[in-house]
């Protein structure tokens, strides 16, 4: 047992010595590998962190949303509709939101506009950290927007939404009822939609079906929906960038594989060499073993904790564009850290495995043939 | 004793570029005594020297180590006596380049799991009989021919083998330091290890050294025996 220690440790020697005589190609090797653990463990970090905080925001929001589509398409929804979804057996409770999208063309940008419970006191309003950023404006300041008839509306910044919710809130402008309907243009008896909660989930279902039977030009969506809608958006654009990344892995493979497999005479030489003062193939092996080891786990450690600073600590830079979205007003916010032993997994087998395979496949022909290949 | 039976071996067997480079050799090397292989290049030494040395199988004919027939072992335990048994000194060193002295004298022990503190000593000490102790820290890559010579021999020496094997031995070196190495073996034999050289260098297979020289041409043994 010591014996075997020792011999490892005498081959883990060897193999470290051996790699640190060819510094510039190994050191290449490591960084062109080192990026590449980098690129893909940025995407699976980033999506995986982004769908559970979509999945922490969405958790507290409402059971069921009932809209109204007039031709498939979406329609403000008459408030009398509340009273009769409110009659439903299994129905909590019923309200209406007044909520909308709002283009400001001199920015170029989209913000959201929203009525909460407690809305701030009409010409008064409160500003999502993105907007503010955007458009200079802080607490006191005096904002103007257009109107849906074109006439200019004014208001008092109140106060910024907090730092930390900026995933959904970066673009959010909170106002009054009626500062909302001026702006708007929407009917005192419309609404955007209504939210329900329920008394038991496992009615959703059934409590969907009423509704549209009662008002068959509406269309609830189930909470569980919306999820599922986020999770496809952020695998499709992760998708995107996994595709990008297919590209560049593949570039490496031919690396890899060419670094690989063809051993260099010299390489073969001292293979032999090895093999004439008393190594068994399986000590060649061995070597070659901890060889890729070594290269594929420090490239794997090193692309994984750089991976883990862009993407919890300096933003995701790299990629925010494309996994975010395009608006002009990218949210500026730093993600829970969420790491998941199947995602480490993940990376490990799509990178260190394969290498490690590629650097002892070809050593198996050349550690089983005759060491007197040295003498000739 | 070191006995070798009707040993042939051939190359690339059954293609074009079939070569035959023993064929039927039998010899005796008594353990303890110096035997040295002579004979022009492509007469079969080397061949034979890897064949006894463990290194390749021979097509036909067989290789007795003492009583031990060896020829038919597997690898593994093949490995396990060339480690042990043979020490070997190559016409080219075939030291590892980058790698230092030190690092390059301890290869051969490192399957052999032994402590790394002791080796390392062990390492020293043999480079100390050579007078490269103060060598042990730098890179074969900047020796000389000479020291690279006494590296290889310090390699071979190592794991204490019972036999060392020197293949055209003097190739690379002056007459100077080949009349060096034969004193160096000369040291060996003194120490009661058995020595096989191959060479067709005079100054070795001249040399008072040699208790047997068999001299070999086309594979074959065209003379050999005792000395006078």
């Amino acid at each position: 047992m010591a014996a075997n220690l020792e011999r490892q440790r005498h081959i883990v020697d060897f193999t470290v010595a051996s790699l640190l005589r060819r510094k510039g190609k190994n050191g290449a090797l490591l960084a062109v590998y080192t990026v590449i653990v980098f690129l893909l463990a940025s995407v699976i970090f980033f999506t995986h962190a982004l769908k559970q905080e979509a999945a922490r925001v969405l958790k507290d929001g409402p059971e069921i949303i009932v809209q109204r589509t007039l031709m498939g398409r979406y329609s403000p929804i008459p408030r009398s509709y509340a009273d009769d979804i409110r009659e439903i057996g299994g129905v909590q409770s019923v309200r209406p939101r007044l909520w909308g999208y709002y283009y400001d063309g001199s920015f170029l940008a989209n913000y959201t506009l929203m009525v909460p419970d407690e809305a701030p006191p009409p010409g008064e309003i409160v500003l999502g950290s993105g907007i503010s950023r955007l458009r200079e404006a802080f607490p006191g300041d005096i904002v103007g927007f257009t109107g849906f008839d074109g006439r200019p509306q004014s208001y008092r910044v109140q106060g910024l939404l907090p730092e930390e919710s900026q995933l959904v809130a970066a673009d959010l402008i909170l106002l009054a009822e009626s500062d909302y309907r001026q702006l708007s243009g929407i009917p005192a008896d419309q609404a955007t939609d209504l939210v329900l909660t329920v008394r038991n989930r496992k009615e959703l279902a059934t409590i969907a079906e009423k509704i549209v039977k009662l008002h068959p030009d509406t269309r609830p969506i189930i909470r569980s929906e919306i999820l599922r809608t986020y999770d496809a958006l952020f695998s499709w654009r992760s998708g995107v960038v996994t595709v990008l990344f297919t590209i560049a892995a593949l570039a490496f493979v031919i690396f890899a594989w060419d670094k690989a497999t063809g051993l260099s005479a010299e390489e073969r030489k001292e293979i032999g060499v090895l093999k004439a003062v008393g190594w068994e193939s399986s000590d060649v092996l061995l070597l070659k073993f901890w060889e890729g080891l070594l290269v594929s786990l420090t490239a794997f450690l090193l692309g994984t904790a750089l991976a883990y600073l862009h993407v919890f600590a300096g933003t995701f830079w790299l990629f925010a564009p494309v996994l975010k979205g395009w608006s002009t007003l990218y949210p500026e916010f730093r993600l829970t850290p969420f790491i998941h032993f199947g995602q480490l997994e993940v990376i490990f087998l799509l990178t260190v495995v394969p290498y490690i395979v590629t650097t002892i496949v070809p050593s198996w022909r050349v550690a089983t043939i005759d060491p007197d290949m040295v003498l000739r | 004793m070191i006995r070798a039976q009707g040993i042939s071996k051939t190359f690339n067997a059954g293609r074009p570029n079939e070569f035959r480079a023993l064929q039927d050799v039998s010899v005796e090397l008594p353990f303890g005594r110096t035997t040295i292989l002579k004979g022009p290049s492509g007469s079969g030494k080397t061949t034979l020297l890897g064949i006894i040395g463990c290194m390749a199988r021979p097509t036909t004919g067989r290789i007795y180590l003492g009583e031990r027939e060896i020829t038919s072992l597997p690898e593994r335990f093949l490995t396990g006596i060339r480690r042990q048994t043979f020490g070997f000194i190559f016409q080219q060193f075939n030291l590892i380049k980058g790698l230092t002295v030190l690092e390059n004298v301890m290869i051969p022990a490192y399957p052999l799991g032994e402590k790394h503190g002791l080796l390392r000593q062990r390492a020293l000490d043999t480079l100390e009989l050579f007078d490269l102790g103060r060598k042990a820290g730098a890179k074969v890559d900047w020796l000389s021919g000479g020291e690279a010579q006494r590296v290889a021999i310090a390699r071979a020496l190592i794991n204490d083998p019972l036999v060392v094997i020197a293949d055209e031995p003097t190739a690379h070196l002056d007459s100077r330091l080949s009349t060096e190495f034969m004193a160096i073996m000369r040291r060996l034999k003194g120490e009661g290890k058995t020595i096989i050289l191959a060479s067709h260098d005079p100054i070795v297979y001249d040399s008072d050294l040699g208790d047997l020289l068999i001299e070999m041409r086309d594979g074959r043994i065209v003379r050999g025996g005792e000395r006078p």
